[in-house]
This record gives structure tokens, C-alpha cells and sequence, in this order.
């Protein structure tokens, strides 16, 4: 096995750059004669665009340009476009209101886009802002989730009535309702899955650029899939054909799903380079990103479980709302339905689900896929009722799971997934091993003496990633297949460029991608480079989101390989005078069986490009292929997390004691960069669990708009993390692999909460369990009776 | 941020006469007042630095009091010996101040002339009782803390706080998740005028003086002599993170573990 490849901590080639700050992100890109863009938004949650007065700001020094609606309507731009067809219930499609890049008739959120002031310098864009005078009509806003539905309330869209965008479902009604009949016992629990900001360190920026001599435009964005920007941006938005417009997304500082998102300022920066004639810069400052970025989760979910008298799990009842915010934003309408419900089977063998999910829209920013994008939320709904289920039962909640695990795979749930492998029981076992769940009563009893409460939680979770099957996506209602691209390039010298439709903005692929070459090609890392993000230079590609470069994103640099290694077999077999069937490879030498005659890979590789020992009418001269790779099914990771906590019931505050992280996720490429991704992913979910919330008032006005009030988690928020790793192979992907970039922010908040209301002995707290809350939550009853 | 002029005298008297000049603002560590210029939530024509100024970042015992000049970082007051063997709980309540950066660049002069109703210095000035040395006059603390952002005049600049040395003194906080700022943080004395207590982060107009609490530990000074202490929450602040019953609460409980840390 090669020293850099798979399965070694090689340690990230990327990070040289990004710590000592020679990272190019968009904000640090300039170009010639470049103008800076301020979008004026709107400062109400809800209101009529009366008149837009920009004759003062159009004065205002260094402005070279002021948009409206108006005028990307006059250009026939079109607005952005939600790309996934969801069916309610009765078989009619989604009601979508129109989403265009500056509102026209109505403002629908505080911070929706009116119009963009285009000036020499940020300050002189800034002052021209301000003085655009905007007369609103204030309409009355539709803000709270739980209640945007009802009748009377403000309408967002005519299109949309009652605010509802689908009512959709899946899963067996009639025989959840024949199950829960004959069920002995029954669990019932009304969650919130809290509304969470994305906050990616880098915010969201974007420059656009028009060369007159070609009529090609060019935007760098921060985007986590600049090829299905640029589709979107040419075939349903009309700013340029395909062809016309070559998308860069660069260094990208975190994105968290916030940035596979087509956003109006990108929309608006391409468009207006032409207008303006110069290239158009927009960087967010943090406000805007709290503002305007996509948010994520805000579920409100009735959830049930049926048991028969040995503690089997019978079947599942699941009611969601599901908040999509002002406008439907590019995948939002899959995220709490077809990346939802078909995993509230969890790790468990459940006969019959049914799960309802009603989209809605309110005057707030659009929600997106957030880390995990909806298997955060099913796995909340699964391991609370499967927890609470077990409390109440009076059994031990890890043997309650194990009693309901699956055992036998592949496992057809009752909401689509096909489980292809896992080994549930093995993770409990090994987690609760690690965690010392025999010693917590101990240390139950010793936090008392000393006036503390100790709880401990179970997340048992699954995941489905690696997305996704095309033909099965596009069933559900995609409009776009989810494969992926790779292309090799060999030089004459022996090194190697491999251009990916993937995109890394954290996720270390220029070190997990390269190690893969490195061992198949057998060749020292450092002569791999790893090319993405430019649609100049990348085939068509999917992008990164969903836990699916290594499953899908190397699974096609794989099979590129594959291609790579037989041409240049030939190659070798015509140089060493051999039959191809005699020519073996391995560690980067081409051998002939019976022979001592060797090539080295380069030298293959520098005689494809010179080609004089070969007939270029039977191989052709050079040594590149490419390869697109359509998954034929989802990966499962799966995990089991504890969490210990103890709370001090004088101020409410949760110490997390322990953390205990158990996760399969098939092979590993780099076990080193996957235990960096659970980190990342616990620390996310700890937030969302303890200290994450964005609110809005009763106006609409985002209260938690700065992080004086959004509270992100900090290190000295956090425990250490024991982490551990069971390794069941992917059977469906050339690697094994299954992907992790998710799986601690889905696993985290139910195991939190579960350790909270255990130390707490009830189940009566919502995310975030904030110090406020859990005081109050921990207060004894006789003392909330006396006040 | 707007345009603003930007001066950086040399002397007092230089930056006492610019500060004539209409809306002129001084900047001392700038950790409030860069980011509401940053965001243009202040607009302010001209900043008068006072960096350049020497003499007023002295820490020095004298007599029964502890001077600390008013450009004194909190990074300088929480490392300094002096301090920590004046009022050792003055040191440990500087290093609880934001994080390193802002420890570094915040003053306590600018601490307590922007008075935050959320800041930690002013609990520690009321409950030991300081006194103010600003270009115009000396003040008590407790003349000057009453109301809401209590300042100094418009053409007035702090220059350093007298703390008289105290028996014992301790700062107990909680702080906000999110800002780090003091959701309630009590400051607890025992000087030679008897026991004073100081809530920040709680009062609806800010800093203020707990004197049920005095009383209950003027006679006994330990951790259950405010057992049957009643904190009235109709007066105290509530917000997203904390409600005026929780804030009471915390007050509570914060003073009793400043308490606890008089006593050691």
C-alpha cells in the first residue's frame, strides 16, 4: 500500500494555503475596473412596492448604476427556480409564487431584495443605498409556522392558498391505522426542530464579469456546484446560453449546503457586468448573511409509535410542518419531504409509517438543505420517540433499541429506503462500551451528592448519502440527475490532473481525491493536483452537498482510472513487444507475466504523448479519459452517539461530561479528515441542540440578526469526542465508501436532548435547551406551584 | 462606515479642547464604539484617539486605593501584581471580560464611561464604592450611576478610577451564551463604609445596588445569609436569552457564589 493512499491520515495538502492565508476565496479575487454592488432590501417583513425613488441616490458620487424588478423584467431575466417537483397528496403539483432577483410587486421577508446600487467604491455604493427611496404599503405578515395556514392569515403568493405550498405524504395510511389499533402501547411527542442559521465562516460573494469581444460572461461565486449554477443561470434564468457563461467557484470558506443555492445577487452581479460594462463585486457582510443566506430545519412535528406488549416497534405516525420561508429556494421543496420522511425507519424494522408533511411558506428567508437537510430532523423524530418510547415502557433505552434494530439486509423499509448493509448492533454495543453506560448510575449518584442533575442519551441514527440514483431522483421529482463527473489527465511527464464535477470548501478533497490516484496509479501524491470549480476547465458536474463526493464524486474518478489503467496497458503491451493479456499492474509498474520486461507508469505515460511505438490508428496518441458515474443506490451510514451531560439546576447550565461517537461509514480514505468531519458535524449538531435559534418577532423582524444573539457553539461550549469507527463496506460504490460529512449534526441533537430530559426526568424541553429553559425545566413542581 | 475626521492628541488639554467641536466622540479601545461605526449604526464627525496620550494606563497602589488609569487595557488590569494583590478579584473579573482580543484593546475607562447596562467594570466600581477622576471633576460611583448609560459631559474625559481597597470582594457572572456579555453578574464588597452588592447585566436602567441583599449579609456574610432574600423582578430586564424571573433568579444565585468566593 502506497504511503499516501487509502486509508492513511495523510495530512491535508490544502491547509498550507488556507492557515497561512494564500487561499484565493471570491473576496479576495479583483478585476480590472471593477464596480462594488449594495442591494438595498427591504426592511419589512411584508409589504407593496408603491414606487422605488432612485433619482437622488442616481446622484450620489461614483454611482455608475441603479436596477430595479423593472428592469431585469425588461431584459427578460427570469426569476429563480425551486428544481424539484413535489406532488401533494391529491396528485396536484407544488404551488410556487414567482421568485424574482428583485421583488416587483411585493416584498415577502425582511431582507428580500429591492434593487442594487452599483458604484466606484463600497462606501460611495453604501451612501447611494441609502438614499433610494422606497415607498412601501406595510402588510400584515404571516411569521409563526404553527400558525400560517389558518384561514384569515396574510397571504404571501396568490398562487399559494393558505400558504401552502404541497401536502404531501408517503407511506401505508391504512395500515399505520390498523396497527396503532392493535398496539398495547402508544408514544406521543410534539417536536420542534428549531430554525438554524448556516453562518459558513466565508460569507456568500459574488463578481460578475461581461467580455464585450466574446459575449461570454464570467461569475465567481462562492458555490458548493458552479455547473448547476450555470445551467440554472443559463436555461431558466436567460442571463446567457451554456455556452456564454463559464461559472468559477474558487477557495469556498464552509457552505453547509448554503451554498449549492442560486441566489439573487448572483443572478443580479452576472447581469448587471453587461449593463454596467464593467465587472460587479458583491461580498455579504455578515448581517446580509444572517438575513438573506437560506436558512435551515424549522420543522414542528406530531409524532407517534405504536408497540405491541414485547416492546416491538409496530409502526410509526409522523405530522409535519415544515417552514419554507418567502420563496421556495432551489431544493427546498425535497429537503423535509423525499430527503425526510424516507428515513424515519431509523436503524429499526417498523412494519408501517406514514408520515404527512405540509410546506408553507412564511414572510421569512427561504429554508434550504442545512447540514444533513432533512435526516437531522427524521433522526430527531425517530431516536426522541424511540427514547421516550422506552422510558415509558420502563426499559433500558439502549436494549430497546437493540431489540428493534434490523438485523438481516438488504432491508426494504416502508418509506422507500432500500438498506443495502449495516451493523447496527455492533456500534451499540462498541458505543456503549466506550461511553461506560454500566458506570453512569455511579456517576448519576455522585453528580447528586453534589447538587447536580447527570442525564445520559442515545442517538442511534441513519443517514442516506451518496445521492443519488438519477433515474430514481428523477421519479421523485428532480429535474436534474445527481452523478457525478471525472476527468484524468496524464502528462507526458507522469503527472496527473484530475478535474472533478465535486467541490471542496472544507471537505479536504485535494488530499482524500489524490490519495485514491496515488494508490491506483502508483505515484507519489505530490504529482496528483486536483482541479474543481471552474466550468471553463470541468466537464459537467454535480456538485458537492449531501455527504456525496466519495461516494459518487471518487467513484468516477475511479472508473475515469479504470479507463486511464487499460489504455495505458496497451500502451505498455505495444512497448514491451507483449500480448495485453500478459501485462499486469501494480504499485505503478506495467510487468509482462514470463518476462523481466517493466515499464514504469510515466514511462507509459511520456511514450502515449511521444507515441512511436505504437499504431495510432489501432490506440490513439495520449493518455486522458473521463467517466460519469451514476450511483445505482444511496449509501446508510449509520452510528450510534451518547451523550452525558450534567446540568446545574441553580442556573440551568448543561456541561456536556462525555461524548461518544461510534459511526460506520464503510471504508475510510482518510480516517484522520473523516474524524475531523464528525467533530465538525457534533460541534453543528451540539449547536443546534443547546445554543442555536433564529427567531423572528411578531413582525417578522429577525431578532437573532448578529451573534450578540445567535448564539454559535464555542469550543468551551463543547466536550471532547471519543470517536470510534465500525467499517461495514458499501456493497453499491467501487470503494466501499458511504460518506461522513454529516452524520454528527444528524446524530447530535437527539442524543443531547435525550441526555437532558434524562437528567431532567421528563420530557417537556425544546431545542435549544438554552440555560433559561433547562432552569426552568429542572425547577422542582412544588416551587413553579408557589410563585 | 462614514467619513469621520480622526485626530490623535498628545495631551489631555489637546483632546479636551478638539472635544469642543459638535459630536466629536472619543475613542479609547474602540470595542464598542469601531463596530457601531463598522455597521453605521453611529455616525460621529470626528474621533478623538486617545492613544497618544501618556500617564493614563497607571495601575498603582496608593494609600487605601487602587488607581487605575482609564486607558488601562483589561488584559493589563488582569495581569498586573499590583492588582492582584490589591483586589484580587479585580484581576479575575478583567479576565472574564469578551476574549482575548477585545482584553487586549478594551479599556476600563471606556468600560465605564460607555456605562453598557450588560458590562462588568461598573458593577465593580458601584459595589467598592470608586471614584472617578475625569478632566472636569471627581465623582462617586454612586452619584454617577443613575440611570441608563449614565455618561460623563459631552466634553468630559475619565482618566482613572479610584478603588478603595476593600476587605474582601468578589464578582460572580453569567454570562449570555451568545454575546458573553453579562446576562447577570454581581459584584460583592466588604470596605470599610460595610457590605455593598452590584448587579449589571439585570437592571432595566443598568448597574445598580442590591440593598436587601447588603442588609441580609451586613449580618451574616455567608452564602445562606441571602437564603431569604426576595429579588423583585418588576424591575429587572428581559430579553430573548433571559426573563426578568430568570434574571432574578441569577441574581441570586450569582451573589451567593461571589459570596462564597469572598469567603474562599
Amino acid at each position: 500500500m502506497s504511503e499516501n493512499g487509502i486509508g492513511q491520515s495523510v495530512r491535508r495538502r490544502e491547509d498550507i494555503r488556507f492557515i497561512t492565508g494564500a487561499g484565493q476565496y471570491t473576496a479576495d479575487i479583483s478585476r480590472p475596473g471593477q464596480v462594488y454592488a449594495v442591494f438595498v432590501r427591504s426592511p419589512h417583513a411584508h409589504a407593496k412596492i408603491k414606487r422605488i425613488d432612485i433619482a437622488a441616490a442616481e446622484k450620489a458620487p461614483g454611482v455608475v448604476g441603479i436596477f430595479t424588478g423593472k428592469d431585469l423584467a425588461a431584459d427578460k431575466i427570469g426569476g429563480l427556480i425551486c428544481g424539484w417537483m413535489i406532488h401533494s397528496k391529491d396528485g396536484s403539483p407544488m404551488k410556487a409564487g414567482a421568485h424574482p432577483a428583485l421583488a416587483t410587486d411585493k416584498v415577502r421577508y425582511a431582507g428580500d431584495h429591492v434593487a442594487v446600487v452599483i458604484a466606484e467604491s463600497l462606501d460611495q455604493a453604501r451612501d447611494a443605498a441609502e438614499l433610494v427611496s422606497v415607498d412601501y404599503q406595510i402588510l400584515p405578515p404571516a411569521v409563526r409556522l404553527a400558525d400560517a395556514q389558518k384561514p384569515g392569515q396574510p397571504q404571501l403568493h396568490d398562487e399559494a392558498p393558505n400558504n401552502t405550498v404541497y401536502e404531501w405524504h408517503l407511506g401505508d395510511k391504512a395500515a399505520v391505522e390498523a396497527a396503532f389499533a392493535k398496539a398495547t402501547h402508544r408514544t406521543k411527542l410534539e417536536l420542534t426542530n428549531n430554525r438554524l442559521v448556516p453562518n459558513a465562516i466565508e460569507p456568500r460573494a459574488a463578481i460578475g464579469e461581461y467580455d464585450r469581444g466574446s459575449g461570454g460572461y464570467t461569475l465567481y461565486t462562492t458555490s458548493q456546484n458552479p455547473h448547476v449554477a450555470r445551467l440554472v443561470l443559463s436555461a431558466f434564468i436567460g442571463i446567457a446560453p451554456e455556452n456564454r457563461l463559464r461559472v468559477i467557484a474558487p477557495d469556498v470558506g464552509g457552505g453547509f449546503g448554503s451554498k449549492i443555492f442560486i441566489y439573487a445577487e448572483e443572478v443580479v452581479c452576472t447581469w448587471a457586468a453587461k449593463k454596467v460594462g464593467r465587472p460587479v463585486k458583491w461580498v455579504a457582510d455578515r448581517s446580509e448573511s444572517f438575513l438573506a443566506d437560506a436558512h435551515g430545519r424549522d420543522h414542528i412535528t406530531t409524532a407517534e409509535a405504536a408497540m405491541d406488549a414485547s416492546g416491538k416497534i409496530l409502526a410509526l405516525r409522523v405530522k409535519t410542518k415544515a417552514n419554507l420561508g418567502a420563496y421556495l429556494s432551489t431544493f427546498s421543496s425535497s429537503v423535509p419531504t423525499y430527503l425526510y420522511a424516507p428515513l424515519l425507519s431509523g436503524q429499526y424494522d417498523i412494519p408501517a409509517i406514514y408520515c404527512e408533511v405540509d410546506g408553507v411558506y412564511t414572510n421569512t428567508a427561504p429554508v434550504d438543505a442545512y447540514r444533513g437537510a432533512g435526516r437531522p430532523e427524521a433522526t430527531f423524530v425517530v431516536e426522541r420517540l424511540v427514547e421516550v418510547a422506552a422510558r415509558e415502557l420502563g426499559k433500558d433505552p439502549a436494549e430497546f433499541r437493540m431489540h428493534n434494530f434490523i438485523r438481516k439486509f438488504p432491508h426494504q423499509t416502508p418509506v422507500l429506503s432500500n438498506y443495502d448493509a449495516g451493523n447496527y448492533a455492533a456500534c451499540m454495543k462498541m458505543a456503549a462500551e466506550a461511553a461506560d453506560y454500566a458506570g453512569f448510575s455511579a456517576r448519576k449518584a455522585k453528580s447528586a451528592k453534589q447538587g447536580k442533575l447527570r442525564g445520559i442519551g442515545f442517538s442511534a441514527y441513519i443517514e442516506a448519502c451518496g445521492i443519488a440514483p438519477s433515474k430514481a431522483v428523477g421519479s421523485l421529482g428532480a429535474g436534474v440527475g445527481l452523478w457525478e463527473s471525472a476527468e484524468i489527465r496524464v502528462n507526458a511527464t507522469g503527472t496527473v490532473e484530475v478535474l472533478s464535477g465535486s467541490h471542496s470548501h472544507g471537505q479536504g478533497h485535494e488530499t482524500t481525491f489524490a490519495q485514491l490516484v496515488s494508490q491506483r496509479l502508483g505515484i507519489p501524491i505530490e504529482q496528483v493536483s486536483i482541479i474543481h470549480g471552474d466550468t471553463d476547465k470541468v466537464q459537467m458536474g454535480m456538485g458537492t452537498y449531501g455527504s456525496r463526493s466519495a461516494a459518487v464524486g471518487m467513484s468516477a474518478i475511479f472508473k475515469a482510472l479504470d479507463k486511464v489503467i487499460a489504455k495505458a496497458t496497451k500502451i505498455a503491451a505495444r512497448c514491451m513487444e507483449v500480448p495485453e493479456t500478459n501485462v499486469d499492474f501494480t504499485d505503478g509498474v506495467f510487468s509482462a507475466r514470463g518476462s523481466n520486461k517493466t515499464m514504469k507508469f510515466g514511462e507509459v505515460a511520456l511514450q502515449a504523448y511521444v507515441a512511436h511505438k505504437f499504431d495510432t490508428a489501432e490506440i490513439e496518441p495520449g493518455l486522458k479519459e473521463a467517466a460519469f458515474y451514476d450511483p445505482t443506490n444511496f449509501t446508510f451510514p449509520s452510528g450510534v452517539h451518547i451523550a452525558e451531560v450534567e446540568i446545574d439546576p441553580d442556573t440551568g447550565r448543561t456541561t456536556i461530561e462525555r461524548w461518544t461517537a461510534v459511526d460506520d461509514f464503510g471504508n475510510l480514505i482518510n480516517p484522520m479528515i473523516v474524524e475531523g468531519q464528525v467533530h465538525g458535524g457534533v460541534a453543528q449538531g451540539i449547536g443546534q441542540a443547546l445554543l442555536e435559534q433564529a427567531v423572528y418577532d411578531a413582525s417578522g423582524q429577525l431578532v437573532t440578526a448578529s451573534y450578540m444573539d445567535y448564539c454559535m457553539p464555542r469550543a468551551s461550549d463543547l466536550s471532547s469526542f471519543d470517536v470510534a469507527m465500525t467499517n461495514t463496506p458499501c456493497p453499491s460504490n467501487p470503494l466501499g465508501v458511504k460518506g461522513c460529512g454529516e452524520a454528527g449534526a444528524i446524530a447530535a441533537p437527539a442524543a443531547l436532548i435525550n441526555a437532558i430530559t434524562s437528567a431532567l426526568g421528563h420530557e417537556d424541553i425544546a431545542m435549544p435547551a438554552t440555560p433559561q429553559a433547562v432552569w426552568r425545566a429542572s425547577r422542582p413542581r412544588r416551587e413553579i406551584a408557589a410563585e | 462606515m462614514y467619513d469621520f475626521n480622526y485626530i490623535r492628541p498628545k495631551t489631555l488639554d489637546e483632546a479636551s479642547r478638539a472635544l469642543q467641536s459638535e459630536g466629536a466622540k472619543v475613542l479609547a479601545g474602540g470595542q464598542t464604539l469601531i463596530p457601531s461605526l463598522k455597521l453605521r449604526l453611529n455616525r460621529v464627525p470626528m474621533v478623538i484617539d486617545l492613544g497618544g496620550i501618556g500617564g493614563l494606563k497607571r495601575i498603582e497602589k496608593q494609600g487605601n486605593a487602587l488607581i487605575i488609569g482609564a486607558m488601562a487595557t483589561h488584559a493589563e488590569v488582569a495581569t498586573s501584581t499590583v492588582v492582584a494583590s490589591a483586589i484580587p478579584g479585580m484581576a479575575r473579573l478583567a479576565e472574564t471580560i469578551g476574549d482575548p482580543q477585545v482584553r487586549n484593546l478594551g479599556t476600563i475607562g471606556g468600560s465605564i464611561a460607555n456605562n453598557d447596562p450588560a458590562a462588568d467594570y461598573p458593577a465593580a466600581a458601584l459595589a467598592l464604592g470608586a471614584r472617578f477622576k475625569t478632566t472636569k471633576r471627581s465623582v462617586t460611583a454612586d452619584a454617577h450611576f443613575r440611570g441608563l448609560f449614565a455618561t460623563f459631559d459631552d466634553d468630559e474625559i475619565l482618566t482613572e478610577i479610584a478603588f478603595p481597597i476593600p476587605k474582601r470582594f468578589a464578582y460572580a457572572k453569567f454570562p449570555n451564551p451568545a454575546s458573553r456579555f453579562a446576562l447577570v453578574g454581581v459584584a460583592v464588597a466588604e470596605t470599610a463604609a460595610g457590605i455593598r452588592v452590584a448587579v449589571t447585566g439585570a437592571g432595566a436602567t443598568g448597574v445598580f445596588r442590591a440593598s436587601a441583599m447588603e442588609a441580609a449579609l451586613a449580618k451574616s456574610f455567608a452564602p445562606t445569609g441571602l437564603k431569604d432574600v426576595r429579588i423583585d423582578a418588576s424591575n429587572l430586564t428581559g430579553d430573548l436569552h433571559a426573563d426578568a424571573e430568570y434574571r432574578a433568579h441569577l441574581i441570586k444565585v450569582m451573589a451567593r457564589r461571589a459570596v462564597e468566593a469572598c469567603i474562599g
